[in-house]
């Protein structure tokens, strides 16, 4: 008994990436162990942690929901290629260590996906925003009270320096760095 | 001493890494082993009668399958009882791989290794076993009944019995002017990290080395408990612990089945190994906890004032007894809170079910022992038509009987002594913090306006730091550089932060130079790992301790160099000068090539330190006969005993009229855990606390059926708390220093969960105004209560409020 596998291409942090993988590969699996970015968590499999989010052509998307052969095509980002091409890091980011929005940092990932989309349309949430925003991940140890703070504390100091990070994809969709 | 790092809430130094990506969890680790999966039972009950492979040979893919037969030795004996106590009667341990029987769903019965996770699970569901099915045991009271025993060879469940007592309280209770009797019940949670456990084991068979990557709370444990499994010299193990994505209790359980298996495999295949554990594997084959029947009885004066309190307790253990009896005796011993109970009698029943495991998860026992007296509390108080504030008070240990002797033996084997604490100045914070006495004018508005709601409040000590120890390694690089090891392990505590910022102050040397190694055997070997509250405590004291050490050495060998007393020196910014004139002094890092005595230079540094380098005390042998070379301490911190952190929290909640939903509109901490080492990190610890607290009063259960199969296995179904179910936490801080360790430091891992069912219990309550007996309440749950109370089924509690109707006893008077 032998699986039939596909050779994939995919846009991963502005960087093309080929894979062979079988059909039922997931997106989640595939990033981790044949594209060894590992930054991208994998908390239940079934789709209810978020702790598996990436961004889908900007869009937060559970990638251990989607098969890695039906992301091609797509521009994918995941906390790898979140920093900007310098490596400052993310807003975002920034916000997430100077509010202590994280303490075993599994979950991390996702959230800064979730949140780092979410201000791009909402750039300046209020408290009760910032809390639904985050509302469909799972945290076990912060009691969210510290990643609600840090998702206004990213609103701030995206606010502070327009245009650090380019709206989008968290983009490198074009010139990317390798 | 004081610092300027000690007390600062400095942003974690783990998290930028974190933030990026670049955190290593144990997943992460070890791209191209073979993967592992098991056969896992589907019952909860049954005789193994035969396992036959032979559909998984033909899959591409396949590298072993292995059972029970396949083990020898060691291996194939039951796992080790970790915790031996006196008041275990048959403490019973499963196999790696289930020898004959399986005694709960979820529990290993084969191991498949193959080429990937994919391939291994494709095995996995073709590897067929035939069961006899057994009857299953599922809760306390089946346990009790013992209808049917979980194990061959005993006459009833009892896994443990043990029984404490201080007085003679059924006297005391005869004796006194009023008496209540109370039956409570809390359910079943989990710690259910958001990271799963996690093995990953290399073996070298050119070195006859194994290293192993466990997720684990404790490498030091794994490492020993491996070596014996598979007959290898402790210096042939290596234990390193990556990453943890959370542990909460947990993962201090070791060795799993899965964490011999895998190394064992690796060994004898020659190539490494990993497993990963999924989410349903997690709810059906790790460990859950709190589960408890709890009957109180109580004497009391006409204050409230506790004469004496007699508690059996039924403690039901699932399938095993790996981790002793610690949880019953926790509840049994932390029952006792901020209080004097006067004559106290104490025993516990450790039942066997086939169901997953019970072993420490955060609070390990006390939310249920704080359960039970809580309750109590306000039971005391309801009967007397007294405040509830008023009835704790009258009971409370004060600060000039520090310390207190509660006349028992703890968790760690030694006495139950309150070491510090000022509960008084803790109820009074909180009573401000929640606006206590403001709150029946705050009803009256709420009611005014067809709202329910209710306040409540819960105490409760832990014993914090319990050894017997842990170590600390501080060294100075030449470079200047300072690396820091300790053996217990992180799994998202802040434990290299709080470190440095300890190691910083001590040595004098910015926290930006300081490096945190935390489990790895490799680096600091004798451990014991993070459990009960202790990171701070323990392995805080032990790295001080250990730099004291340091920086004592460094003022020696610069004393000779300057040719300065060592006492006229100090070090700042690392770099040791003469006190009064900064100006002459060594950087460390010198200090530390001078430090190692050389024959050989590397670089231009090191040539100070060659025999030609320059003047030499003829008279003494390079290296002094008590001295040894390099720039290094190191130093162990063994406690006499815990130290006991306390805190009282207060919530005030809203029950819906009609649906009875329960939304919790404000919560209250008060916390004393001693000197803060870093305040944005213990608040981070309460938040989490709290937000667990939260979770086991309201939301999370094990739903087992009869037949013992867990009904709510995928987190689709078991209702861990999103952000809009966990409320804003309003924190106040006291700090009362323990006197027993020299930071002055108590443990605050656990707290913020203590007290959460007991003050939710109480605060609902309050608002309906028929007790909570059991825990957690769901609206569904509440409002069946509601109709029962409703049709005079459930007794109101008395006198409380003066608007209340005619009261009845709301226990029975004997
Ligand atoms: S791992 Fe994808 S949602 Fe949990
Ligand atoms: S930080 Fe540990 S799960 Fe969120």
């Amino acid at each position: 008994m032998t699986e039939q596998t596909h050779e994939i291409r995919l846009h991963v942090n502005g960087v093309p990436h080929t894979a062979t993988v079988p059909a039922r590969r997931l997106l989640s699996d595939c990033l981790r162990h044949d594209l060894g970015l590992t930054g991208t968590h994998v908390g239940c499999e079934h789709g209810v942690c978020g702790a598996c989010t990436v961004r889908l052509d900007g869009l937060p998307v559970r990638s251990c929901l989607m098969f890695a052969v039906s992301a091609q095509g797509h521009e994918i980002t995941t906390v790898e290629g979140m920093a900007a091409p310098d490596g400052t890091p993310h807003p975002v980011q920034r916000a997430f260590r100077e509010c202590h929005g994280l303490q075993c940092g599994f979950c991390t990932p996702g959230f800064l996906a979730v949140v780092a989309a979410f201000l791009e349309e909402n750039p300046d949430p209020t408290e009760e925003q910032a809390r639904e925003a985050v509302g469909g991940n799972l945290c076990r140890c912060t009691g969210y009270q510290n990643i609600v703070r840090s998702v206004l504390r990213a609103a701030e100091l995206a606010r502070e320096h327009p245009g650090a990070e380019p709206p989008g994809a968290g983009a490198a969709a074009e010139g990317g760095r390798a | 001493m004081t610092g300027k790092m000690f007390g600062a809430p400095i942003p974690r130094t783990e998290d930028e890494r974190l933030v990026a990506g670049r955190g290593r969890y144990l997943d992460d680790l070890g791209a191209g082993a073979y993967a592992a999966a098991f056969v896992r039972s589907p019952h909860a009950h049954a005789r193994i009668l035969d396992i036959d492979v032979g559909d998984a040979l033909d899959v591409d893919g396949l590298v072993a399958v292995y059972t029970h037969d396949d083990l020898r030795g060691p291996m194939a004996e039951p796992l080790p009882l970790l915790i031996p106590h006196p008041a275990i009667r048959d403490g019973r341990t499963p196999h790696a791989l289930a020898a004959e029987y399986v005694h709960h769903v979820g529990e290993p019965v084969a191991m498949v290794v193959a080429r990937d996770r994919y391939v291994a699970e494709d095995i996995v569901e073709r590897v067929r076993v035939d069961y006899e099915v057994l009857p299953a045991v599922v809760g306390v009271a089946a346990a009790r009944r013992a209808d049917h025993v979980v194990h061959p060879g005993m006459s009833d469940n009892v896994a443990a019995r043990l029984l404490q007592e201080v007085g003679d309280a059924p006297a005391a209770i005869a004796a006194a002017p009023h008496t209540l009797e109370l039956d409570l019940e809390i359910e079943r949670s989990a710690s259910t990290p958001m990271e799963g456990r996690g093995v990953y084991a290399r073996w070298d068979a050119a070195d006859a080395m194994l290293r192993m990557y466990s997720s684990t709370q404790t490498a030091s444990g794994v490492r020993a408990a491996v070596a014996a499994k598979l007959e290898l010299q402790l210096g042939q193990v290596e234990v390193v612990v990556p990453d943890v994505g959370g542990g909460f209790g947990v993962k201090i359980v070791h060795p799993w089945p899965e964490e011999v298996m895998v190394p064992w495999a690796a060994r004898l295949l020659g190539h490494d190994v990993k497993w990963t554990e999924d989410r349903r594997e997690h709810f059906v084959a790790a460990a859950h906890e709190r589960e408890q029947l709890q009957r109180v009885r109580v004497g009391f004066d006409d204050e409230g004032r506790l004469l004496g309190l007699d508690v059996r307790i039924w403690h039901d253990n699932g399938a095993y007894l790996p981790y002793g009896v610690i949880v019953p005796l926790v509840t049994s011993t932390q029952l006792l809170g901020p209080y004097r109970p006067g004559a106290y009698r104490v025993e516990f029943d450790s039942l066997y079910t086939t169901t997953v495991i019970v072993t420490p998860y955060r609070g390990a026992g006390r939310p249920q022992g704080v359960f039970a007296m809580e309750r109590t509390m306000d039971a005391i108080a309801a009967r007397l038509g007294l405040d509830r504030a008023r009835v704790r008070s009258v009971n409370l240990i004060q600060p000039d009987e520090m310390p207190y002797d509660q006349g028992l033996v703890f968790q760690d084997g030694r006495p139950l002594i309150y070491d510090s604490g000022d509960y008084p100045a803790a109820l009074a914070a909180l009573l401000d913090l929640v606006g206590w006495d403001d709150f029946p004018a705050q009803r009256e508005r709420a009611r005014a306006e067809g709202r329910r709601i209710g306040i409540g409040l819960a105490c409760y000590v832990e014993g914090t730091g319990p050894g017997p120890y842990e170590g600390g390694h501080v060294q100075v690089e030449t470079s200047g550089r300072v690396r820091v090891a300790t053996g217990l392990t992180s799994q998202g505590q802040g434990h290299q932060t709080i470190l440095a910022q300890i190691v910083a102050d001590e040595l004098g040397v910015p926290i930006s130079d300081i490096s945190v190694t935390t489990g790895d055997t490799r680096r600091m070997p004798y451990s014991v790992g993070t459990y009960a509250s202790r990171g701070a405590v323990m392995s805080g004291s032990a790295v001080a301790l250990a730099a004291r050490r340091l920086r004592d050495k460094a003022l020696r060998i610069a004393g000779d160099a300057l040719e300065a007393d060592p006492d006229d020196l100090e070090i700042v910014g690392g770099r040791v000068r003469v006190k009064g004139s900064p100006a002459s002094g060594m950087d460390l890092g010198t200090v530390a090539v001078l430090a190692n005595p050389l024959r050989y230079a590397f670089d231009e540094a090191s040539r100070a330190a060659t025999q030609f380098g320059g003047p030499a005390d003829f008279d003494r042998p390079p290296v002094a006969p008590d001295d040894a070379p390099g720039l290094e301490g190191t130093d162990f911190y063994s406690p006499l005993r815990c130290t006991f952190a306390s805190g009282m929290h207060a919530a005030i909640v809203e029950t819906d009229p009609e649906t009875a939903e329960i939304r919790i509109l404000r919560y209250c901490v008060v916390h004393d855990c001693g000197r803060l080492v870093n305040p944005l990190i213990v608040e981070g610890q309460i938040h989490g606390g709290v937000a667990q607290g939260v979770a086991g009063a309201l939301y999370e259960r094990m739903a087992y059926d009869s037949d013992g199969q867990l009904l709510n296995a995928s987190f689709m179904d078991f209702l861990m708390p999103y952000a809009s179910e966990v409320p804003a936490v309003e924190i106040d801080h006291l700090e009362t220093p323990s006197p027993l360790n020299p930071l002055g430091i108590k443990g605050a891992g656990e707290a913020g969960v203590i007290p959460g069912a007991a003050v939710l219990a109480a605060a609902v309550e309050d608002a309906e105004g028929f007790p909570i007996t059991r825990m957690p309440i769901s609206p569904s749950e509440l409002f069946h209560l509601r109709r029962r109370f409703a049709s005079g089924e459930i007794p109101p509690l008395r006198a409380r409020r003066p608007a209340a109707p005619a009261p009845r006893p709301s226990g029975q008077e004997s």
